[in-house]
């Protein structure tokens, strides 16, 4: 059976199902609330989830059961009597060393050594002395993917919009930016060079080859072969390479998977056809997986991190939702898909555990 | 000795160990409310964001009147903090 934690506009749905068939809703947590993101803890199980009320603010809550009892986090804010406060939490991710980090917007990284219940700003990436020129896109100044180094917890790459792609190789005490090969293509010529407007979608790893990334830009897919210090771009071959998210096979460290939307003035999928778009030679071809998701009339968005997987190599399981309220999964790698649930709200993440 | 009351509601009153009313000592209801969460610490970020400002989307009315972080506050007066009406 497969848990997918699908985090909406509308709260937290815990879908349990059998890969390639309609999952069921075992659980709706925080209703009415906006989830940006829910996750388990890789080690421990505990779940997490990211809750930005309207009202009341961003807040981090954790549990041991999705139905139970959700208790908050602490810890998760600013410094006190700032400019600033913290607006949206959007992602959390387990480390290699048992920290969990948390990254939110306007651009920040929270770290918890006691499994999520409390947590603590990484001042290094708060002061940066760059911070003052970071520039936020359409959603804000979103640190919304955070890539540790399978076997490293020295070495972490952070990506935010619009300020690039940051790298520690001394768990992060310091960070300097990985941005050489990215290409701003909505800035004037003149101004792209060294810019750090770089609005970077979402950032993976290769979990067998750790220097290998992959990255989705707002223009542009990108490879890394050296982590993270310089970019290629590997979008020819796709129908635009415009989109949000990206999945990898953690068996093939020349695969990728993204889901191109038309462009950044029309952020849905193109021609009214849902695809998937797999690479197996590291982004030199790209081939559309598209069997059983709607191939008409159909005008979807799949926002940064709405898209997961469970699984490798074979048995990869691949999930994604949309802002209309659909979720679709594959069973097999991206050979086939089917409807996973339907009529649901505005999906903003999606998190696979198998 | 009469000290203004803060009343809350919904979650706000939950987090505040289920009660609604908090007399508290303060000359504004910046004031107020810093003391509210010094009594009451699951309060804490929930009212004020961490710059000291009510967030964007609650409503203090001192009185009946819409109140901001700088109004001056007395003694019997009554301050209500309530979720604006707001939202998709």
């Amino acid at each position: 059976m497969t848990e997918l934690l699908v985090g909406t506009r509308k709260g937290l749905f815990v879908l349990e199902g059998e890969p390639g068939a309609p999952f069921q809703a075992v659980t709706r947590a925080f209703p009415g609330e906006p989830v940006e993101y829910a996750t388990r803890d890789r080690r421990t199980g505990r779940l997490l989830a990211a809750v930005t009320s309207a009202v009341y603010g961003p807040k981090l809550w954790f549990a041991e059961d999705p139905a139970g009892e959700w208790q908050q986090a602490e810890g998760v804010a600013l410094p006190e009597d700032g400019e600033v406060a913290l607006e949206r939490i959007w992602v959390i991710e387990t480390g290699e060393d048992g920290t969990l980090y948390a990254g939110g917007d306007p651009g920040v990284l929270f770290e918890s050594r006691d499994g999520g219940a409390t947590w603590e700003l990484n001042a290094a990436l708060w002061e940066h002395p760059t911070r003052s020129a970071w520039r936020p896109g359409g959603g804000g100044l979103c640190l919304h993917s955070i890539v540790p180094w399978p076997g490293d917890p020295t070495r972490l790459a952070l990506a935010i919009s619009a300020a690039g792609v940051w790298l520690s190789g001394d768990g992060g005490r310091t960070w300097r930016s990985g941005n050489r090969g990215l290409v701003a293509r909505y800035l004037p010529e003149e101004a792209r060079e060294d810019t750090l407007a770089l609005c970077v979608h979402h950032v993976e790893r290769a979990r067998r080859r750790p220097e290998r990334l992959f990255l989705q830009f707002h223009g542009g897919v990108y490879r890394s072969d050296d982590g993270g210090e310089s970019w290629t771009d590997i979008g020819a071959g796709l129908p635009s390479d415009f989109g949000f998210p990206l999945v990898l096979d953690p068996a093939d460290p020349d695969s990728a998977y993204v889901i191109p939307l038309t462009a950044d003035v029309d952020r849905v999928t193109p021609d009214g056809r849902v695809r998937v778009y797999e690479t197996r030679d590291a982004g030199a071809t790209w081939r559309p997986r598209g069997d059983g998701l709607p191939g008409r009339d159909a005008y979807m968005t799949v926002l940064r991190l709405a898209f997961d997987r469970a699984g490798e190599g074979p048995g990869l399981q691949l999930y994604f939702g949309t802002t209309s309220g659909a979720v679709f999964g594959s069973p097999d790698a991206g050979a086939g898909w089917a409807t996973v649930a339907e009529h649901l709200p505005a999906v903003q993440s999606v998190r696979a555990n198998a | 000795m009469p000290v203004p009351v803060v009343t809350l509601r919904g979650p706000l009153r939950k987090l505040a160990g289920g009660e609604a009313e908090h007399a508290l000592t303060g000359a504004t209801v910046a004031e107020l409310l810093r003391e509210l969460e010094r009594e009451q610490p699951a309060v804490s970020g929930w009212i004020l964001d961490e710059c000291g400002h009510i967030r964007r989307h609650i409503n203090v009315f001192v009185n009946g009147e819409s109140g901001r972080e700088e109004t001056p506050v007395g003694a019997q007066d009554r301050i209500d903090v309530l979720p604006a009406i707001s939202g998709g």
